[in-house]
C-alpha cells in the first residue's frame, strides 16, 4: 500500500511496492490519460509532473513516493483544458492519433514552467518524447505559441 | 444508390440502439457501458448506440438530433491521419449543415453486417479512407439534404424545388419561411431515399477543401480520449501474453506454479499453440506473473534463421533466371549491353516494425451465445471476421467496437492476431471480460514487418549521357505471399511494383525509359511481412530515385535536368518535382548553417494515387554528423479535402520515413527479432526533426491518398543530399550502419 498525492488529493493505493507509478495511476486510480508506451522510460507517453518537474511514471515504483510529493497527471493539468499548452494545441491541431499527446503536453508544460521563454533549440533538447505520427513541428510551434510571441524567432 | 439505406423505417436507429443494449445485457447479466457511452461524456466519437432514441436517422450516414446536432457516421477508422474530419467535411458539404454542430460516430461492423454493408468497406489502409469512399459518402450527405428539404416542403405543402438548405436551415425561398434540420429530420427519415443524387462541383465547396480544424482534438488534450487499452468494463480482468519469439514455433511445456501463487493471478492459459497468457486482476500483476512463468518452446524449423542468412538468399536471387515481370519496354538487356557505359549498384532495405505508440490490445467477452470485442483496428470488418472465427460463433452473434487508434501504420489493418488471442483467452473464461494488452517487447517481437528486399540496378548510358536502358531486379519478400497467398498467381505479386508500374493510376513510374525491365524474384524468409505505412513504394522509390541520382552524376548531369529529360510524358510527376526544386532554390547554393555547407537532394514518386516530391537540405560534418535542416515537399492528391491535414500528414511522413531511413532495422538472430524496445529500436525525435515546408498542389480530376506516399520520398531525398555533401553513396538502410566520417 502506498499513499500518493495525485492532482491535489491524497489517496491510498493497494499495490505491491514495486508497482510502477504509471500502473497505479491507470489501474488503481483509473487515471488512464497517462499512457503506457515502452515501460523503460524511453518514449515519454507516461510523463507526469512530480513537484512540477516532468517525470516518467513507468520507471518509478510507488514505494518511491509519499504524500508530500505532488503528482499531477494530464487530468489534473488544468480543470478545463485551459492551460496555455492545451489551448495552443487546440489552435494548431497538434495531435494526430493523440496517444503520445498527454505525455507530450505534460513535458511541454513542465518545460514552460521551468523556462517560460524557451528557444527552439531548448525545446528540441528538452522534449524527448516519441511521437510516431510525427507531430514534432506542430509541438514546437505549440510551445512557442503558448510561451508568447517573444520567442517566436 | 446502393450505399444508402433503404427507405422507410424510422425506428431502425432505435432498434439498433436496443439491440446493442440487449447484447450488453445478455453477455454479463447487466448492462455493459459501451465505450461509446463512456466516450460520449468526454467528447470522443461514440459507438452508434450512444445517441438518444429521439435522434432521427435520416439515412445511414446522417443522424439529426432535436437540438440540431448533426451526427455523421464514419465507417473508416481514425488513427491520426485525419480521415474522420475529412469524411465528415465531405458529407457536411453536400448536407448543407452547420459545421459547428457536427459530431461523428463509428457504426459497428456487426451493424454493417446486419444492414447489408450499408456503410461499405470499413478497411482503412492504403491511404484509401477518403479517396475510395468520397463518392458514396458525398451522395449520402446529398441524399440526406434532399430528404430534409423534401420533408420541410411537405410540411409547408410547397414544391421542394422552392426550398433551399444552408447551415442546417431549410428556407422556402418565395415566402421566407424557415425550419431547422432537427425539426424535420424524423419526417425526412420516413421518406424514400432519392436515387438521382447530383453532387456539387468541387469548385463550389465551402467546407470540404477548407483547412478546418479536426473534430477529434479536444479529448486528446486532457486525457479523456478512451483508447482501446484504456477500456474498463465491470468485472473485467487483465491479461499479458508471451508468444513464441521464433515465428512458427510452439509452446512445448509450461511451468506456472510460481506465477499462479502470485497476487491477483486468476489463470495461466495456453493461447493457441504458440502462446501463454496470465490473467490477473490488474495488468501489471498479470505482466509480473508472466515474467515468472517458465515456458519451454519448441522453436521449430526456423530456430537458426538469421538476417545474414536472409541476405545471402536475397543476394543470390539478384541473379536468378526466373523473375516476375512488372514493367517492360524495349529490350533492356540488349540496350545495356550495347551502351558505351554501364553503371551498376546493389541496394537493400531491412525488416522494420511499425512501433505504434499504442501496443496491440483487445478486450473480449465470450459466452456460448455471443462474443463481443473492443479493439483499435484499421478494419473493423476484418476484426469481426477474426472474432467470429475464433469464437466458434456465427458472425451475427459477434460484435466489434472500434476506438480511435493509438497509431496504425498498417499493423492493425490486415491480420488481427491480437484479436484472435483475446477471444481465445475470453473463451476459456466464459462470461468474464478480459483485456489483453501486449508489452512493448511483445509488440516488437510479434510484429508484421516491413518486407526485406534487395535490388540490383543496372543501366546503360548512351554517348550523350542519356539513359539507354535500365534493368531493376528486385529480390525479396512479398507481403501478399505472407498474408494472402491465395492471391499470388504464377509467383507474381503485383504489389511489389508499387511506384514502378507502366500505367495503373495508382503508383506509376514517372520516367519514360526506352529500354526497361523491372522484375521481381520472390524470396520469403520466415519473418511475417506486413503492410507498413508506404508499403513497397518505400524501398522502390529509394532504389529508383537514388540510382537515377547516381546515373546523373555518372553522366555529369544535374540530377534535376537528368530526370526532366525522362519526364516529358509524365507532367504530374514533373509538376511536383518542379515545385519542390523551385521552392527549395535548386540550382542556387544553399546558405551554410552553423558554418557547415548545406547540400540538396531530390526525389519524386507516384503512389496511393498521389504525386509527391521532396527536396532535402542536409549538412554532414567532417566527423560524419548528419543534420537534416529543411525539407520541401509537394503533393498533388487531385482533390484536397483538408489542406492543413494534408500538411500534417506530409510532416508526419518525414518523421516516419526518416525514422526508417536513419534507424529502422529489425534484425534476426536465432530465428527471432533482436530489437525489443525503443532503446534498441531508435526512432526520430524532436532534436533531429527538420523543418518541413509543404506545398499542396491539387490539380483536380482525381482522388489520391495522402497518408502514405510522402514516406517514400523522405529517404531518397536525404540520401541524395548526403551524396552531394560527402560523395558517399549509402545503399543499405538504415543509415546508422554507415559512417559518414570523412577524416
Amino acid at each position: 500500500m502506498a499513499k500518493l498525492n495525485v492532482n491535489g488529493q491524497v489517496v491510498e493505493v493497494q499495490a505491491e511496492d514495486d508497482t510502477p507509478l504509471l500502473w497505479a495511476l491507470r489501474e488503481q486510480l483509473g487515471l488512464t490519460g497517462t499512457k503506457y508506451g515502452c515501460g523503460i522510460a524511453q518514449c515519454g507517453a507516461c510523463t507526469v509532473h512530480v513537484d512540477g518537474v516532468a517525470a516518467r511514471a513507468c520507471a518509478m515504483p510507488v514505494s518511491a513516493f509519499d504524500e508530500t510529493q505532488r503528482i499531477v497527471t494530464i487530468e489534473g493539468l488544468s480543470p478545463d483544458a485551459s492551460h496555455p499548452i492545451q489551448q495552443a494545441w487546440l489552435a494548431l491541431d497538434v495531435p494526430q492519433c493523440g496517444f503520445c499527446q498527454p505525455g507530450m503536453i505534460m513535458a511541454a508544460a513542465a518545460l514552460l514552467a521551468a523556462t517560460p521563454r524557451p528557444t527552439e533549440a531548448q525545446i528540441r533538447e528538452e522534449v524527448t518524447n516519441i511521437c510516431r505520427c510525427g507531430t514534432f513541428n506542430r509541438v514546437i510551434a505549440g510551445i512557442q505559441r503558448a510561451a508568447g510571441p517573444a520567442t517566436a524567432g | 444508390m446502393n450505399a444508402i439505406s433503404r427507405p422507410g423505417n424510422p425506428s431502425r436507429r432505435h432498434l439498433l440502439a436496443s439491440a446493442s443494449a440487449a447484447l450488453g445485457a445478455f453477455t454479463l447479466g447487466f448492462r455493459i457501458p459501451l465505450p461509446g457511452e463512456a466516450a460520449a461524456q468526454t467528447g470522443a466519437p461514440a459507438s452508434a448506440p450512444a445517441a438518444a432514441p429521439t435522434s432521427a436517422e435520416v439515412n445511414a450516414w446522417v443522424v439529426v438530433k432535436p437540438d440540431d446536432t448533426i451526427v455523421i457516421r464514419i465507417a473508416r477508422s481514425e488513427m491520426g491521419q485525419g480521415t474522420l474530419t475529412g469524411l465528415a467535411q465531405l458529407v457536411a458539404e453536400e448536407l448543407e449543415c452547420d459545421w459547428a454542430k457536427v459530431t461523428t460516430e463509428y457504426p459497428t461492423p456487426g451493424q454493417n453486417l446486419a444492414r447489408g454493408r450499408v456503410w461499405g468497406n470499413m478497411s482503412t489502409g492504403g491511404s484509401r479512407g477518403i479517396r475510395e469512399s468520397q463518392d458514396y459518402v458525398r451522395k449520402g450527405g446529398a441524399a440526406a439534404r434532399m430528404m430534409l428539404v423534401q420533408a420541410a416542403a411537405n410540411a409547408w405543402s410547397v414544391p421542394a424545388g422552392e426550398c433551399r438548405a444552408a447551415a442546417s436551415i431549410v428556407t422556402h425561398m418565395p415566402s421566407g419561411r424557415t425550419t431547422t434540420f432537427g425539426r424535420v429530420a424524423e419526417a425526412a427519415g420516413r421518406l424514400p431515399v432519392p436515387t438521382d443524387v447530383p453532387l456539387k462541383n468541387p469548385a463550389d465547396w465551402k467546407v470540404a477543401g477548407q483547412p478546418v480544424l479536426r473534430l477529434d482534438t479536444a479529448a486528446k488534450l486532457n486525457g479523456s480520449q478512451v483508447y482501446g487499452m484504456d477500456l474498463q468494463l465491470p468485472g473485467m480482468l487483465n491479461a499479458a501474453i508471451h508468444a513464441c519469439p521464433v515465428f512458427g514455433g510452439k509452446v512445448r511445456s509450461v511451468d506456472s506454479a510460481a506465477a499462479e501463487a502470485m497476487p491477483g493471478v486468476k489463470r495461466v492459459l495456453r493461447v493457441g499453440d504458440n502462446a501463454v497468457a496470465v490473467v490477473a486482476d490488474t495488468w501489471w500483476r498479470a505482466k509480473t506473473a508472466l515474467d515468472a512463468v517458465n515456458i519451454t518452446w519448441d522453436e521449430g524449423e526456423h530456430a537458426a534463421a538469421s538476417s545474414a542468412g536472409f541476405a545471402e538468399v536475397l543476394r543470390s536471387a539478384l541473379d536468378a533466371p526466373q523473375a516476375a515481370v512488372g514493367n517492360r519496354a524495349g529490350d533492356a538487356a540488349a540496350a545495356i549491353a550495347a551502351a558505351p557505359r554501364k553503371v551498376e549498384a546493389v541496394y537493400s532495405y531491412p525488416h522494420q516494425n511499425h512501433a505504434c505508440m499504442e501496443v496491440m490490445n483487445a478486450t473480449a467477452v465470450w459466452t456460448p451465445e455471443r462474443c463481443e470485442v473492443w479493439t483499435p483496428t484499421q478494419n473493423g470488418e476484418a476484426a469481426h471476421a477474426v472474432a467470429a472465427e475464433a469464437s466458434g460463433l456465427p458472425p451475427a452473434r459477434c460484435e466489434v467496437h472500434k476506438f480511435h487508434l493509438g497509431g496504425g501504420f498498417g499493423r492493425r489493418a490486415a491480420v488481427h492476431d491480437w484479436v484472435r488471442q483475446a477471444v481465445e483467452i475470453a473463451k476459456q473464461m466464459p462470461g468474464t471480460p478480459v483485456k489483453l494488452v501486449w508489452t512493448r517487447e511483445e509488440d516488437m517481437l510479434q510484429g508484421r514487418f516491413h518486407p526485406i528486399t534487395m535490388c540490383r540496378m543496372t543501366a546503360g548510358l548512351g554517348a550523350q549521357g542519356n539513359l539507354a536502358g535500365l534493368h531493376m531486379r528486385l529480390a525479396g519478400q512479398s507481403i501478399i505471399a505472407g498474408m494472402f497467398p491465395q492471391n499470388i498467381r504464377d509467383g507474381r505479386d503485383p504489389l511489389v511494383f508499387q511506384g514502378l508500374n507502366a500505367s495503373s493510376n495508382e503508383a506509376d513510374i514517372g520516367y519514360t525509359i526506352p529500354n526497361l525491365l523491372i522484375d521481381h524474384a520472390m524470396r520469403n524468409p520466415h519473418v511475417p511481412p506486413g503492410f507498413w505505412r508506404g508499403v513497397n513504394l518505400n524501398q522502390n522509390t529509394i532504389y529508383l530515385e537514388c540510382f537515377l541520382d547516381e546515373l546523373a552524376h555518372a553522366a555529369g548531369k544535374d540530377p534535376l535536368e537528368f530526370r526532366r529529360a525522362l519526364m516529358a510524358n509524365h507532367p504530374k510527376h514533373l509538376a511536383v518535382l518542379n515545385a519542390v526544386a523551385e521552392r527549395a532554390g535548386w540550382g542556387t547554393p544553399a546558405a551554410p548553417v552553423d558554418g557547415q555547407p548545406v547540400f540538396r537532394g531530390l526525389s519524386q514518386t507516384h503512389g496511393f494515387g498521389s504525386y509527391v516530391a521532396a527536396c532535402a537540405e542536409v549538412s554532414v560534418s567532417e566527423a560524419g554528423v548528419l543534420k537534416i535542416h529543411r525539407i520541401v515537399a509537394a503533393t498533388d492528391p487531385g482533390h484536397a479535402v483538408n489542406p492543413q491535414q494534408i500538411a500534417a500528414q506530409v510532416e508526419g511522413s518525414f518523421v516516419y520515413g526518416l525514422s526508417a531511413a536513419l534507424y529502422g532495422e529489425c534484425t534476426v538472430k536465432d530465428g527471432r527479432i533482436e530489437q525489443t524496445n525503443f532503446d534498441s529500436y531508435q526512432v526520430l525525435r524532436m532534436d533531429e526533426m527538420p523543418k518541413v515546408e509543404t506545398i499542396v498542389l491539387p490539380t483536380g480530376g482525381f482522388w489520391g491518398g495522402v497518408g502514405e506516399p510522402t514516406i517514400a520520398v523522405a529517404a531518397p531525398a536525404v540520401l541524395n543530399a548526403i551524396f552531394a555533401a560527402t560523395g558517399k553513396r549509402v545503399r543499405d538502410l538504415p543509415l546508422k550502419n554507415t559512417s559518414l566520417r570523412r577524416t
